[in-house]
């Protein structure tokens, strides 16, 4: 019982934080400034590193 | 020659203020990074129930949506940020319990933290070398944001693992992407508020923490 009310408890907290983001995402997508020549290379990479990383984090500890 | 003058001296003026907010924002953020690992530990030893992540998480989400706005631009603003990580490292305490229960869970913990540092301060660096402007992600980030809080709030009551699992690994991607827009933005002027841009990477960090401790738990934790 006391799982079921961590889990509504849980989906309303969630829920919540998605209506407080939904204006802002809207207004973002809208707003935010396309991206220029380069400018996803310079993104890819470091997230690409962040992926070999976690890899490298999860084969530590297997 | 004069309008080059006062054009040069704006620019420096800027890149003053620019390094004053950055300066601030990483000497508050180590300060709460600490406040919050000693809410945990308290958390952790008064061993309380799993209910304590909610209260603590739901009741720092109050702060950040109904009172940090009001405060961001006072001197009573800090007190509200050390409230929130205060709250945050405090629902940490049940996790980081459940963990310690795994045989090698200290390991696990030990490596999700590392990690979690190595991350943020690599991407930060980045972020600070480069001085690219990662304002185009705002877009994206938020989106991707709304998509993940769609497929938790599914997952609570389906409770797939594998789901939870690809969650997670999401998460952590968008929450790296956050790490240099949010950086980017203090380093281009879009954030002078250091209050405010402290919870944006104590936020960021905070949920890499959680998410690559849950994928370190399912993918090398062994129960005792």
């Amino acid at each position: 019982m006391d799982s079921m009310w961590i889990k509504i408890g849980s989906a309303v907290l969630l829920g919540a934080m998605l209506i407080y983001i939904w204006p802002r995402a809207k207004y973002m997508l809208k707003e935010s400034p396309k991206a220029g020549k380069g400018d996803w290379g310079s993104v890819l990479l470091p997230i690409a590193m962040v992926v070999l990383f976690v890899l490298l984090l999860i084969s530590m500890v297997r | 020659m004069y309008e080059n003058q006062t054009v040069a001296r704006r620019s420096a003026e800027s890149a003053l203020a620019t390094n004053k907010v950055l300066r601030n924002t990483y000497a508050l953020l180590s300060m709460t990074l600490l406040f919050s690992a000693i809410t945990a530990a308290a958390s952790m030893s008064l061993m309380l129930g799993p209910g304590t992540y909610l209260l603590s998480v739901g009741g720092a989400f109050l702060l950040i949506w109904l009172v940090l706005p009001r405060t961001a631009n006072t001197s009573a603003g800090i007190g509200v940020v050390f409230a929130i990580t205060g709250l945050l490292g405090f629902s940490l305490g049940p996790i980081l319990n459940q963990y310690l229960a795994l045989s090698n869970g200290s390991e696990i913990i030990m490596t999700a933290l590392g990690g979690t540092g190595v991350i943020f301060l690599g991407l930060s660096g980045y972020a600070l070398t480069t001085r690219r402007d990662f304002s185009f992600l705002g877009g994206m980030l938020f989106v991707g944001l709304v998509v993940i809080l769609i497929a938790a709030i599914a997952n609570i009551f389906l409770a797939i693992p594998a789901m939870s699992l690809a969650i997670s690994a999401v998460v952590i991607l968008l929450f790296s992407g956050f790490i240099l827009y949010d950086t980017s933005r203090i380093i281009n002027g879009g954030q002078t508020n250091y209050i405010m841009a402290t919870v944006s990477l104590y936020l960021n960090i905070f949920n890499i923490f959680i998410h690559l401790l849950n994928i370190l738990g399912a993918l090398g934790g062994n129960n005792r």
